[in-house]
């Protein structure tokens, strides 16, 4: 709650300059350069066209005006009025050539952040908080394009238009001219040094933004918890802190601010005034003429904003060089799990998945830790389901991830059918493989499209109509690829894997398949969510099934059906299931034990219960024990080992043989619940729906 | 169509009225951020004058030592130069030291508003039910938490600069050169014509733009932020191409009314200049030829003309403003339309205190119904004395959650009244209705910090001895000291090192920290492995001893702990009594019983 502000500076940032940090916007700035550079040029011009203005006014003022000739005036007046429609059309020129392909710069690198994004791993994700991806992804990209499109813009041609003007006042008087050009050197002292103050407020500000909107989110994503225990005060005020910080750093940038603005009015005043006496004096010396005089203050009139507008430009060009080096932080990040550079292919797999000596440590784990996966070796034979059994937090959920590569084993192998996973594109390993998590996201779509996820040639173009969808989805009805057959298999698979999820509750929907759920969506309950999360799943066809507690959110009724589905499933797919439950365990061939980072023992469910203390402990409570001994007795005499798994029924009976003679209410009342509830059962579905 | 509240956000076509009706709103909201700040804004606005005053006399100095101080040099008399040079260096002087002081006060009234509106938000999406969230969504009011506050932020940090130094420059320069040259006055009265009309037209392009905008950049981060989060099934079902394309296409979107805003920009700035270039232009030629017929002298029209130029120096500043206004107001409209919104479960308007909660809740004829045709809850009434512990079961969707949501006011019923010892939750003080009771749900959300600060959560001031004590109650304590950095360790972003089964125990441990009278376990468990549960379960007995609870289980090994058990079923409680009773009954809850012990090994 408390949250640390976490400043991700990656370890190689190494200050480098202001302008060279900018220099790397080159690569997404390319196809816009040519129009920044066009964009200068009118702003250069405009710039110019305002400087001459005052040329022409000397030129009136000494010529017709003083000479009393009526009749120039009016064509030097229409020369003003060119001028100064010269000057409004080559401002439009500016904004023209450069705002909209400063618009394309930053969509492009918004573009390249999700994708980059969307590459990293999952470590990244554990560790970045993602209002910090976000405020760079909005924010930060938002000051640069500004930046590109207006202050760079002005940057250059203001010191150009500096440059050029003191030149101008040189060339109109020396002396004069000079007052300026001594004014300028302390300038860029100040300027200097105002970088070096400015860069670390700017940045320091930019990463309390991104914290500031971590809290927000956590806030929102929370908020059952704080309604819950009535803890929005308190998030209140941890949040208020962090606003706070944020003020004062704020605050800060001001006052830094404010500094070299004085700076930037005070010198140019002093210049000025020493200017004023020193003309006034030329010029009743009849050095200067009076035209030449006023010329002079004109164009240093001219100067004035530019001059000024230099601190404000510094410190916008400064937070650009924040927020750039923001952007790259990412795009920076090496990622460590990527494509093999000639990845294999795997034609038809069978599903053989083996563990060899697999370990997995989390990078920022202090070295007195073991691996947490300490030397994994463990062989799933294609078609078996092997149940993955272990105490919480003994790595089991670390170990599925390992599968897909979303985190990648630090040491050791996987592999499937005897390739090693890291041969195989990222694509085709999760093709191939497909999950199930516990806590099942579900994204803003319809029904359809989150338990087709893993199947894009089934819903249409894999584009507008896929998950993730904003909008599309829920607007309209449907709308699939043409092509029939694709429809009705889509159809097919949806409905089968809804079937085995036990997922009909969503033809009670208000729009059936098509009713759109997620965040943006209908809410559902935890049970729904998991059970579509499973169906997605299935519905995905892998070779290798990989389900991470699956049905740990599910009434008893509905968790036995599902198993009962899903057997036939996990018949011919090879599978990996972390299970808490005995009920779970029940699905498996084989059971796996994690303990202390390794498989300690393999084995069906009844040789662990007999052969591993350790085993009895993780998979059988107390009422359990109790329970055994009640229906010892009765499992001998009269249940149906279920599903051709006698020998675990059988084993359990002779395990429980001693336990002697006890009453069998409950495996009578199992008879009874199993059928008649069926349809009710369907139909408190349909209404539990509604919520 | 509705317009109150955030109804109708994402509507482009609003009628007259309606645009009214959300820009009132919205200024409403705009003034009551600045009368905390009246003072200062009163300050910085003299500030202004004076420091604007101080640059408008540069040209005037300036005219005076040429006009004045010239022919005097001439005659050997330095005072009048001297003077101008002195004055113009002490104007510039004041003028920078006023303009710093304005910076860092504006920043200060800017950071004032911000915080004020940050917290206002944050706290006002606090208050809203749970129900409002579901349908609002996260990412929304992430984006009006952020983006949004981007855009009054920028008006807020360059605004007021812009707009009171605008206004003021252009009021003085126009008093200045009024009082010069009255002539070129009226010239330049005569093109505020033109700019009035420009503006107007801008401002009604513009207002459809921007609004269309705020949606686009909160449809952007909608997506942003789910892909983010789930990301893990994202990378698992290879959906990348297909989110970039679908995020590229938001991108697109933003991008386009952008660059649109841009463009009605690019005319509206130009058109400004364009009309100020105008008037020199004007001004130069009536004062050339009064110049001529002698009615003017030259430095007078030297001045009048630098005026008029500078009359529309700030003029590209104002239109920025003006831009800058029109993307906050419409951010502003996006906000007030969340404040606007009324909690469903209200807090009380006078509430009543309970110091010490017995802990019995009473439902008396409860009705709970989104609309008259979707009941969940029909009418029903249901007591639980203090200190019972009530297991709650029945298929998914048989409306347990609901009835624990009502216990503990994430809703309100739409009829009858749920009590807590005699008051009814509406009327308690919502401090002593979260102190009495607590929910835990499924769904264990941990805050980044350390699991300290998590468990904390359930009681802010507790010592770490007691949120150690805590832990060890629920069986956390183990694996807690077995986390790199222990009670310290920082759980990460959405607890991604944590495992789930993990993440409950840590809430349990919260619950168990903040000790309320009545305490709801909703699918609590469901992710403990056996020995956990067990562990739990422990805990629960000791914990449960002395006070109300309500257990919400798919696992009935949790209901053995149970006094009673309430069966649900389309929403109605069909058995009601003890375990022992209800296990040897021949009712769904028998049958229940038996098929979880069978699914036991």
């Amino acid at each position: 709650m408390s949250a640390e502000p976490q400043h991700q500076h990656p370890p190689h940032a190494q200050r480098i300059g202001t302008v060279r940090a900018l220099l790397r916007l080159r690569e997404y700035a390319r196809p816009a350069l040519p129009w920044i550079g066009l964009g200068m040029l009118a702003s250069l011009s405009a710039q110019l066209v305002a400087l001459s203005i005052p040329q022409v006014l000397q030129s009136i003022v000494d010529g017709p005006l003083t000479d009393g000739d009526a009749a120039s005036v009016v064509p030097l007046a229409l020369l003003v009025l060119g001028l100064g429609v010269l000057e409004a059309v080559l401002i439009a020129l500016r904004r023209w050539f450069v705002l909209t392909p400063g618009t394309r710069v930053e969509a492009s690198m918004r573009n390249a952040l999700y994708a980059k994004l969307e590459d990293l791993p999952v470590s990244f994700h554990d560790r970045w908080p993602s209002g910090q991806l976000l405020s760079r992804a909005v924010s930060d990209l938002n000051i640069i394009r500004r930046w590109l499109s207006f202050g760079l813009v002005l940057l250059v041609v203001n010191l150009v238009v500096i440059v050029i003007g003191i030149g101008i006042l040189v060339s109109m008087n020396w002396m004069l001219g000079l007052v300026f050009l001594v004014a300028s050197v302390p300038l860029w002292i100040v300027g200097y040094r105002f970088e070096g103050r400015y860069s670390e407020v700017s940045r320091r500000s930019q990463d309390q933004a991104g914290d500031l909107a971590t809290a927000v989110e956590e806030s929102v994503h929370g908020i059952r918890v704080l309604k819950a225990f009535g803890r929005g005060k308190h998030a209140l005020s941890t949040f208020r802190a962090q606003a706070e910080t944020l003020r004062s750093t704020e605050i800060e940038k001001a006052r830094l601010d404010a500094s070299i603005w004085t700076w930037l009015i005070v010198v140019p005043a002093a210049a000025l005034s020493v200017c004023l006496v020193l003309g006034v004096w030329l010029a009743s010396q009849g050095v200067l003429t009076v035209g030449e005089l006023v010329a002079f203050f004109a164009t240093a009139a001219v100067l004035a904003w530019p001059i000024e507008s230099i601190g404000f430009l510094l410190a916008f060009s400064l937070d650009a060089r924040t927020a750039t080096d923001r952007f790259f932080d990412i795009l920076d990040t090496r990622n460590e799990i990527t494509d093999p550079e000639r990845p294999v292919s795997v034609e038809r797999p069978r599903g053989e998945l083996v563990f060899s000596d697999v370990h997995f440590r989390y990078q920022d784990a202090p070295d007195r830790f073991d691996d947490l996966l300490d030397g994994v070796d463990l062989e799933v034979r294609p078609g078996e389901t092997m149940a993955l059994v272990g105490l919480t937090g003994s790595g089991k959920t670390t170990m599925t991830a390992l599968t897909t590569r979303l985190y990648d084993v630090t040491a050791g192998s996987i592999t499937l059918d005897g390739v090693d996973i890291r041969a195989l594109s990222r694509e085709e390993l999760r093709t191939h493989i497909a999950m199930a998590f516990e806590d099942a996201t579900l994204f803003s779509a319809s029904v359809r499209d989150n338990v087709l996820l893993g199947r894009p040639e089934l819903t249409g173009d894999g584009g507008a109509d896929a998950a993730g969808t904003a909008d599309a989805a829920g607007d309209g009805p449907h709308e699939a690829s043409g092509d029939p057959e694709v429809l009705a298999e889509a159809e097919r698979v949806l409905a089968e894997a809804l079937r085995i999820a036990q997922a009909g509750f969503v033809y009670g929907l208000p729009d059936g398949v098509d009713t759109k759920v997620g965040e943006e969506g209908m809410s559902l309950s935890g049970g729904q969510r998991q059970r579509l999360a499973l169906a997605r799943a299935v519905a995905a066809k892998p070779a290798v099934l990989v389900l991470d507690d699956p049905l740990s959110a599910l009434d008893v009724s509905t968790e036995a059906k599902v198993e009962a589905e899903l057997r036939s499933v996990l018949a011919s797919t090879t599978a990996l299931i972390v299970a808490h439950r005995p009920s779970t365990v029940m699905l498996a061939d084989r059971v796996a034990l994690l303990e202390y980072g390794r498989i300690t023992a393999v084995g069906t469910h009844s040789e662990l219960l007999r052969e591993s203390e350790h085993y009895r402990f993780v998979i059988s409570s107390l009422e359990d024990e109790e329970r055994r001994q009640a229906t010892a007795a009765s499992d001998r005499v009269g249940r149906a080992p279920r599903d051709g798994r006698r020998d675990d029924a059988e084993a359990i009976a002779a395990a429980m043989a001693d336990d002697g003679e006890r009453a069998d209410a409950a495996a009578s009342a199992l008879r009874e619940l199993t059928e008649p509830d069926l349809d009710e059962r369907g139909l408190t579905d349909r209404e539990g729906v509604a919520r | 169509m509705s317009v109150t509240g955030v109804a109708g956000e994402e509507r482009h076509d609003f009628t007259k009225d309606e645009s009214q009706q959300i820009r009132a709103r919205s200024l409403r909201l705009l003034g009551s951020l600045l009368r905390p700040v009246r003072a200062r804004l009163w300050l910085t606005m003299a500030i202004v004058v004076v420091s604007t005053a101080a640059q408008v006399a540069g040209p005037a100095l300036i005219a005076y030592g040429i006009d004045t101080g010239l022919p005097a040099l001439t005659q050997g008399d330095w005072m009048p130069v001297g003077l101008a040079g002195l004055a113009y260096l002490f104007t510039g002087i004041v003028g920078a030291f006023l303009i710093a002081w304005y910076i860092r006060l504006s920043a200060r009234i800017s950071q004032a508003v911000l915080l004020d509106l940050r917290t206002r938000i944050f706290l006002h999406t606090q208050k809203l039910s749970l129900e409002f969230h579901e349908s609002y969504t996260s990412g929304r009011i992430i984006s009006r938490q952020t983006s949004d506050l981007d855009a009054i932020r920028e008006l807020l940090d360059e605004g007021i600069n812009q707009l009171v130094r605008g206004v003021l420059y252009m009021a003085f320069t126009g008093i200045a050169l009024v009082v010069l040259d009255p002539v070129s006055g009226l010239v330049l009265v005569g093109a505020l014509v033109p700019l009035v009309i420009l503006t107007r037209w801008f401002q009604q392009r513009s207002q459809a733009l921007f609004r269309r905008s705020r949606v686009a950049s909160a449809k952007l981060i909608v997506q942003f932020v789910e892909t983010m989060t789930g990301i893990r099934a994202v990378q698992a079902f290879r959906t990348e191409r297909r989110n970039q394309k679908e995020f590229g296409r938001l991108v697109e979107d933003y991008r386009d009314v952008n660059a649109r805003v841009i463009q009605l920009f690019g005319i509206y700035d130009p058109g400004l200049i364009l009309i100020g270039n105008a008037t020199v232009a004007v001004v130069l030629l009536v004062g050339g030829f009064r110049v001529i017929d002698g009615g003017l002298a030259i430095g007078v029209l030297l001045a009048t003309l630098l005026y008029t130029r500078r009359f529309f120096d700030p003029m590209e500043d104002m239109a920025m403003f003006y831009n800058g206004y029109q993307s906050a107001a419409s951010a502003l409209e996006k906000i007030s339309g969340v404040l606007e919104e009324q909690p469903s479960v209200p807090d009380p308007a006078r509430p009543v205190d309970l110091w010490k909660a017995d802990g019995t809740v009473r439902f008396e004829r409860v009705e709970f119904a989104y609309t008259p045709e979707r009941v969940i809850l029909p009418r029903f009434d249901l007591t639980i004395p203090a200190g019972q512990t009530v297991a709650l079961v029945g298929s998914t969707g048989a409306g347990k959650s609901t009835l624990a949501k009502l216990i503990a006011r994430f809703y309100d019923p739409s009829d009858g009244v749920v009590e807590l010892d005699g008051v009814d939750l509406r009327q308690l003080h919502p401090k002593d209705l979260r102190r009495a009771i607590v929910m835990v749900t499924q769904e264990a959300y941990l805050f980044s910090g350390s699991v300290a600060d998590n468990i904390a959560l359930g009681k802010p001031d507790a010592t770490f001895d007691e949120i150690v004590a805590a832990a060890r109650a629920v069986g956390a304590h183990e694996f807690i000291e077995g986390l790199p950095n222990g009670y310290d360790t920082d759980v990460n972003k959405r607890g991604g090192r944590v495992s789930a089964g993990q993440r409950q125990l840590i809430s349990f441990a919260r619950a168990f920290l903040a000790d309320p009278a009545v305490l709801i376990l909703d699918e609590a468990t469901s992710s403990l492995d056996i020995p956990s549960e067990r562990a739990v379960q422990e805990g629960l007995q000791s914990l449960l001893a002395d006070r109300t609870a309500v257990i919400i289980a798919h696992r009935l090994s949790t209901v053995a702990i149970a006094d009673r058990v309430l069966v649900m079923e389309h929403g109605r409680i069909v058995e009601d009594g003890s375990p022992a009773e209800l296990i040897g009954g021949t009712g769904r809850f028998a049958a229940m019983h038996a098929a979880w012990r069978d699914s036991l090994v």
